[in-house]
């Protein structure tokens, strides 16, 4: 399988805090790839580095072959980065359909004075982009009967399913997705489950995941990268990596005697 | 009675007035206001042009400050800058009206981009702050260079002349203000229906998580200043043109101050809160003065308490709703409407 | 040479004074982390109960200061009290447009009380001026700064001795840790403002000793944007820094340059410099940049 994205000797600090420590890993096209590792292990920030929202010390950032560590943030999300977030990072000021409209930014067209004009080229783009996610994230998502409300008055679960609605309306090739059912009560659990086994098997879009429920990891992924305090400690399938004895010393601590 | 409506198509879901009502009231309110030159007296109508007047600069702040986020403290400067440019390109090259009105709100456009250059960099407070300075300086520029703005002397104007029609009263500058008004807000209601405007309230909103989503951050940082420092630089060519004079003492700080007490008022964040904002903003002083002028009767001396008093009342309208009704007059009226919309079944 | 030197000199006596001003911004901001637009108006108040209680009720200096500073804390607690707390956690483009609101407020009523026109206050130092070497130092210049220097160390030594002081450095340091260990958060807000508050009105008697006293006396307070992003937002010995700066560069501006323009450009150029600096530096010349999370 090709690779869609690696991580190379990738080291991240803040001030004098070493975050990442020479991190490498690669990402197999259409694959579920999860990263694990106790709170502080530096998880998100691998993903911020993915996204280039941090800039990392030393290393280098490939997708699809080409180099892109220099590469801004937005324009990377044009290349085809998705993202959701742990902590849920919907536009309170617009509605369910305006934040996922969003998420389609790099892929519209209007500029500022056809935007002040709207009528002819920016109504048009609008009008198809509402039926591409009529049909392909709102009905796929299931969530029709908020679309036109405030994301501030939704619930937890329904707010992170417009998160990935959003993502989806990225079109990514890649979505990095850090921890999507964190907080979630079992039934959401198992939905999401489903959602983000169907994106990759249907749109084979290929998913880097952070997730604290084991269940889930084992039951989804492909393989799994084992983080701790900043250092790779593992990587593997999820059967491998589950019985890997320092992934249990890092989880459950040193075993005494 | 209405419970509700039901649209077939995305064309219609997507319509600002999508329903044959809102489309019904529109037609009457258009009607009315095309009506209401022959109605009103002198003074109504001056009220009228400066409220119209007023309301563009607002809907240009509210782009800027209650859409994007970015907060100005030198919205008054920037209407100056249009002002003094239709002054100077009318007196000084002779153009026509019709084009020193684009030019006036590109120039202000101009700077507006320039100030909110480093906003890219500048967050919050060191923006407020940047904005505030170019307040200030140009201010400094309007009074001081005099070869130019003619100094506090300032530049008298002749009336505004379009297409060989001179509009040399009130009651015909009149349609040029309800046009420019209709215009403006209309491209404003059109621009948050694209990308361009979502993406001024996701930078508002997250602006970190914003350019992850794709956005570049300075470009719609800079087309907010663009759009609201264009509005400004209209509203301002409106206003010296309407008032045929341009002085430094049109633009001080505490406009900049009353035109945010506008949009706060009138409702962050909305367009319709620009309008409510700025012909209540408009109103405010003259309902002030009104009642200090039956007041002088009995205290020879009311008349002199009508400055400090306006900006007691600015002052408290802004703490007041921003503490007791944060999303202002439209926020208000939209509850009043859903009230009537459900009526009378409204529990 | 000598013009060069008199204006230097000035400059870092004026520039004590900016110093004890911005002190009563600093203080509100970094207890609360609220960027307050009123403190020149609250110097301008200050200055105008001190003018009342000396001129109007015939006090003398010495019972006027200890009420004004009873008056400022007043005034300070009230809006806390009355505004302020209501605004927690609200945006902080909405918390800066309260406290511009207030000054808006201030101003009005000041000038309903008491009127646009100059008032002087009642001679507070000896009047003969200060000469050292060929350098000349009015005298009110001179022990305005000599008064406003003590204000400011006592405040810093209350700061880095008293317990209140501990307590709001604690405050400012990390909310929830001083919460924690038994600090009343909210009313070290509240201190934090009555002396924020103390801070500003002392200065306005000082300013307004030195030039009258009008409700325009707050502009001066606008000032303080330039000293706090020249010395950094949340030290004292930054304000103090950050103070002298704008009181030389704006007397050698206005020294060397006004003659020129017709005066005003005294006032403009703390924020020409200050537009500079951030253009180079966007956190100013000490801020710290922040780590942003997502």
């Amino acid at each position: 399988m090709p690779k869609i994205l690696s991580i190379d000797g990738v080291s991240l600090a803040f001030g004098g805090l070493e975050v990442l420590s020479d991190i490498s890993f690669d990402v197999n096209e259409g694959e579920i790839f999860a990263i694990i590792g106790p709170n502080g292990a530096g998880k998100t920030s691998t993903l911020n580095i993915i996204n280039g929202f941090y800039r990392p010390k030393k290393g280098k950032v490939f997708f699809q072959g080409t180099d892109i560590t220099h590469l801004q943030a937005d324009k990377r999300a044009a290349l085809g980065l998705g993202r959701t977030f742990q902590n849920i990072a919907l536009y309170h000021g617009m509605s369910v359909l305006d934040n996922i409209k969003l998420g389609a930014h790099s892929h519209l067209k209007t500029g500022l004075i056809s935007g002040l004009w709207y009528w002819g080229a920016a109504h048009k783009e609008e009008m198809a982009l509402r039926k591409e996610i009529e049909k392909d994230i709102i009905d796929f998502l299931e969530i029709e009967s908020i679309r036109n409300q405030s994301v501030s008055t939704l619930a937890y679960g329904l707010q992170k399913r417009v998160e990935l609605a959003r993502a989806l309306a990225m079109r990514p090739k890649v979505l990095l997705m850090d921890e999507p059912v964190a907080g979630m009560n079992a039934e959401e659990t198992e939905d999401m489950a489903r959602f983000i086994l169907d994106i990759k098997e249907e749109r084979n879009i290929t998913i880097v995941l952070i997730e604290h429920d084991m269940k889930m990891i084992m039951d989804i992924s492909d393989r799994v990268l084992v983080l701790n305090f900043g250092y790779k400690l593992t990587q593997g399938s999820p059967r491998e990596v589950q019985k890997h004895p320092d992934v249990i010393k890092a989880y459950l601590g040193q075993k005494k005697g | 009675m209405r419970i509700g409506h039901f649209k077939e198509t995305y064309v219609s879901d997507q319509a600002v007035f999508a329903t044959a009502t809102s489309r019904f009231w529109l037609g009457i309110l258009f009607a009315l206001l095309l009506l209401f030159p022959f109605v009103a007296g002198d003074y109504l109508l001056f009220m009228a042009n400066l409220a119209g007047i007023t309301i563009i600069g607002a809907v240009g702040l509210n782009i800027l400050t209650g859409f994007a986020g970015q907060i100005s403290l030198g919205h008054a400067a920037f209407i100056g800058v249009g002002g003094y440019t239709a002054a100077i390109l009318a007196t000084r090259f002779n153009l026509p009206f019709l084009i020193c009105l684009p030019l006036s709100g590109l120039m202000a456009a101009f700077f507006g981009i320039i100030v909110g250059g480093p906003s890219l960099r500048l967050k919050g407070l060191y923006l407020c702050i940047a904005t505030l300075a170019a307040q200030l300086i140009l201010e400094f520029v309007f009074v001081h260079w005099e070869s130019v703005t003619g100094g506090i002397r300032g530049i008298n104007l002749s009336p505004p002349e379009i297409c060989g029609y001179v509009l040399d009263n009130d009651f015909k500058y009149y349609f040029l203000t309800l046009a420019m008004v209709i215009l403006c807000v209309t491209a404003a209601r059109n621009l948050f229906r694209t990308r361009v405007g979502r993406a001024f309230i996701a930078i508002r909103d997250r602006d970190i998580s914003a350019e992850l989503m794709g956005i570049n951050l300075l470009r719609y940082k800079l087309y907010a200043f663009a759009v609201s420092s264009f509005m400004a630089g209209l509203s301002g060519c409106l206003w010296v043109n309407f008032l045929k004079t341009v002085t430094p003492e049109h633009f001080p700080l505490m406009e900049s101050v009353r035109y945010l007490a506008m949009i706060i008022v009138g409702g962050m964040g909305s367009i319709l809160g620009s309008i409510f904002g700025a012909i209540f903003m408009t109103i405010v002083p003259e309902a002030i003065s009104t009642v200090l002028g039956l007041l002088v009767n009995t205290f020879p001396t009311a008349m002199s308490f009508l400055f400090p008093l306006q900006q007691v009342i600015f002052g408290l309208l802004i703490v007041i709703f921003l503490v007791f009704e944060p999303h202002g007059l439209a926020e208000i009226w939209r509850r009043i409407k859903n009230y009537f919309h459900l009526w009378p079944f409204e529990h | 040479m000598d013009i060069f030197l008199q204006l230097i000199a000035s400059g870092l006596l004026v520039g004590g004074i900016y110093a004890l001003i911005a002190l009563g911004f600093v203080l509100i901001y970094k207890a609360t982390n609220i960027i307050n637009f009123a403190t020149g108006e609250f110097m301008m108040i200050g200055a105008y109960i001190f003018y009342s209680l000396t001129v109007y009720l015939k006090l003398s200096p010495y019972a006027g200061f200890p009420l004004v500073i009873v008056c400022a804390a007043l005034l300070g607690t009230l809006v806390e009290r009355l505004i302020l707390r209501h605004m927690l956690g609200q945006p902080n483009i909405s918390i800066i447009m309260v406290t511009i609101g207030l000054s808006s407020i201030l101003l009005g009523i000041a000038e309903i009380i008491w009127g646009s026109d100059f008032r002087s206050l009642p001679p507070l130092f000896p009047r003969k001026p200060i000469i050292i070497g060929e350098v000349v130092l009015r005298s009110n210049l001179f022990y305005g700064f000599l008064m406003a220097i003590a204000v400011v160390v006592i405040f810093m030594l209350l700061f880095k001795y008293a317990k209140i002081g501990v307590a709001m450095r604690a405050t400012a340091n990390d909310q929830m840790a001083a919460f924690s260990m038994g600090i009343n958060v909210k009313t070290m807000f509240t201190i934090s403002w009555a002396f924020g508050t103390i801070a500003a009105s002392l200065g306005g008697i000082i300013i307004g000793n030195i030039g009258g006293v009008q409700p325009t006396l707050g502009h001066i307070g606008l000032k303080i944007f330039p000293i706090v992003i020249l010395g950094g937002l949340d030290s004292v010995g930054g304000a103090v820094l950050g103070g002298f700066i704008v009181g030389i560069v704006e007397n050698l501006a206005g020294g060397y340059l006004d003659p020129y323009f017709h005066g005003g450009v005294k006032d403009l150029a703390p924020f020409v410099v200050l537009i500079l600096i951030l253009l180079i530096k966007p956190y100013g010349l000490f801020g710290t940049k922040e780590i942003e999370r997502l």
